[in-house]
């Protein structure tokens, strides 16, 4: 994961709350920490402190590795507000991380073209100024010697 | 049993000198005189977040109702469907005899855009899923290209829908889009969401629509060609809690509860309207509800398949979302309009189906992308 990083794209601070304070803390370090439940295993998206599975509130904040795969995507090229306009084209995504949610993103710092359902992508980190960061996804880095 | 006894879609497509409440009384009354009732034998109204102010209490206000059976049940482009269905249980309990569901919105013009997404910013999922840009488009662009590529679907096939509904639109002298498209005019239309094109997209309309449900001691004694309320159903699919689906959608709950209770089967409608916000949304509604198998839609709609009065199943004869009206960006009610037309022999010459019996009619509201409410209607001939 990359601790400094900057997509340009907007990344207006979210509001957090008693809920989802230790998710956005986390993001500003860098970390995608969800709630995983004690009872069952299953790790929710969007993070909540009720296991929607089996109504456990027996929740733990967990670290996940911050690598998926990307589950579909779309090249936005206009029909976008304001703040957007002026990224187009930019890339919305849902990104499955290897722990199993699928969350909505975008896959920045490549060319749009090249994304692909299943690319592997890596977790960055775009500060919001405020505490927080927005989660954006790059696609991962080829180790020359595989 | 329910019976659809009036309906009134507004002829016009942008509405500047009216307001919202204005266009909601205007579809009102014109809903009642089809049907031959008046506002004074109403009970029962009905309305979703397109409504102004506080809803259905705002509006029953405004329009002079006097009833004892309220509803305000918020499901998007859907929510005229699911009244319907809420209409006729009320109905089968004795509640109510005479049912007013209305929309209006004037999204082209100016005017309060509707309340299910203005509330968005105090909702759980906000700050997950508004940091990326996402419009409407591109949610669905998303469903379109996981549906690519799980089925090998083609944007030739998704313009097709498009095709069949500009060919009907062109009968329709109050459509907001009259011309017939080719193939490779959507296909060179502008890109605006990959791999979704400008004439993938339903269009931004003012207007309105009413419907008017009654029991059946109303029904006897209406002169009105009235259509009986055969089967319902509703289906919410949502996220799953990050397990996302892009290829489903709650369709293929609604459907055959609504298939079930009218104890017919796909192979028995003769006509669809089926709702069109993107080219998209019918192709997945048209495998979820059962007139293909999954992943085959898009060899469905080909050979005009969709297309008015011969295909194999004519869809959306009025140009549907694609190319008539959208009002108030949300195309359930005029689903249910142009079954109704269909239903009772009154659509336009050049799109009636012949000798037509049963109709279906689908809401999609919300976004595939994310949550929605789907809504089915089977109607029939009295």
């Amino acid at each position: 994961m990359s601790d400094s990083y900057t997509s340009y794209l907007p990344a207006k601070a979210p509001e957090p709350n008693v809920e989802t304070q230790p998710f956005w803390d986390a993001t500003a370090q860098g970390r995608i920490d969800l709630a995983v439940c004690d009872d069952c295993g299953f790790i929710p998206w969007y993070p909540r402190l009720m296991c929607p599975d089996c109504q456990s509130t027996s929740m733990t904040w967990t670290t996940m590795a911050g690598t998926g795969t990307v589950y579909s995507y779309s090249v936005t090229r206009a029909g976008v507000g304001r703040a957007w306009k002026e990224h187009l084209p930019f890339v919305l995504a849902y990104v499955q991380l290897d722990e199993g949610p699928i969350m909505m993103t975008n896959v920045v710092a490549c060319d749009p073209d090249e994304v692909e359902v299943g690319m592997a992508v890596t977790a960055v980190f775009d500060d919001t100024g405020e505490g927080t960061a927005i989660i954006r996804f790059t696609p991962t880095q080829r180790d020359s010697n595989e | 049993m329910a019976h659809i006894a009036g309906v009134y879609e507004h002829p016009l497509r942008e509405i500047p000198d009216k307001t919202v409440a204005q266009i909601h009384a205007q579809v009102a009354v014109g809903a009642l005189a089809d049907a031959g009732l008046t506002i004074a034998d109403v009970d029962a109204y009905y309305s979703a977040g397109d409504a102004p102010g506080f809803g259905a209490l705002s509006m029953a206000d405004y329009l002079g109702l006097d009833c004892h059976h309220l509803n305000d049940t918020e499901t998007g482009g859907s929510s005229y469907l699911l009244h319907v269905q809420q209409a006729a249980q009320a109905i089968a309990a004795g509640h109510i005899d005479v049912a007013l569901i209305t929309l209006a919105g004037k999204p082209r013009t100016g005017g309060a855009g509707p309340g299910g997404s203005a509330r968005f910013g105090s909702a759980p999922e906000a700050g997950f899923e508004n940091q990326f840009g996402m419009g409407v488009i591109s949610g669905y662009a998303m469903a379109a290209t996981r549906h690519m590529y799980e089925y090998g679907t083609t944007s030739a096939q998704l313009a097709e829908i498009k095709v069949a509904a500009s060919t009907h639109a062109q009968h329709n002298p109050n459509a907001f889009l009259k011309d017939v498209v080719t193939v490779d005019q959507v296909l060179e239309s502008r890109m605006i969401s990959d791999p979704l094109h400008l004439l993938d997209a339903c269009v931004v309309t003012d207007g309105g629509g009413a419907l008017v449900v009654v029991s059946d001691a109303v029904a006897k004694r209406l002169d009105r060609h009235t259509i009986p309320v055969l089967g319902t159903g509703f289906g919410f699919k949502g996220m799953n809690s990050g397990r996302v689906d892009l290829t489903h959608t709650g369709a293929r709950i609604s459907g055959p509860a609504a298939f079930e209770e009218a104890g017919v089967t796909p192979s028995d409608i003769d006509y669809a309207s089926i709702y069109d916000s993107f080219t998209i949304t019918v192709l997945v509604t048209l495998e979820d509800l059962g007139f293909c198998e999954k992943g085959k839609g898009g060899e469905f709609v080909l050979d005009g398949a969709l297309q008015a009065p011969y295909g194999r199943l004519p869809f959306n004869t009025d140009g549907g979302g694609l190319c008539n009206n959208h009002p108030a960006n949300r195309g359930g009610m005029t689903k249910v309009i142009e079954a109704v037309r269909q239903l009772r022999g009154e659509a336009h010459a050049e799109v009636q189906v012949p000798d037509c019996e049963i109709a279906l009619a689908h809401g999609t509201g919300g976004s595939m992308a994310t949550r929605m409410g789907s809504a089915t209607l089977i109607l029939g001939r009295d």
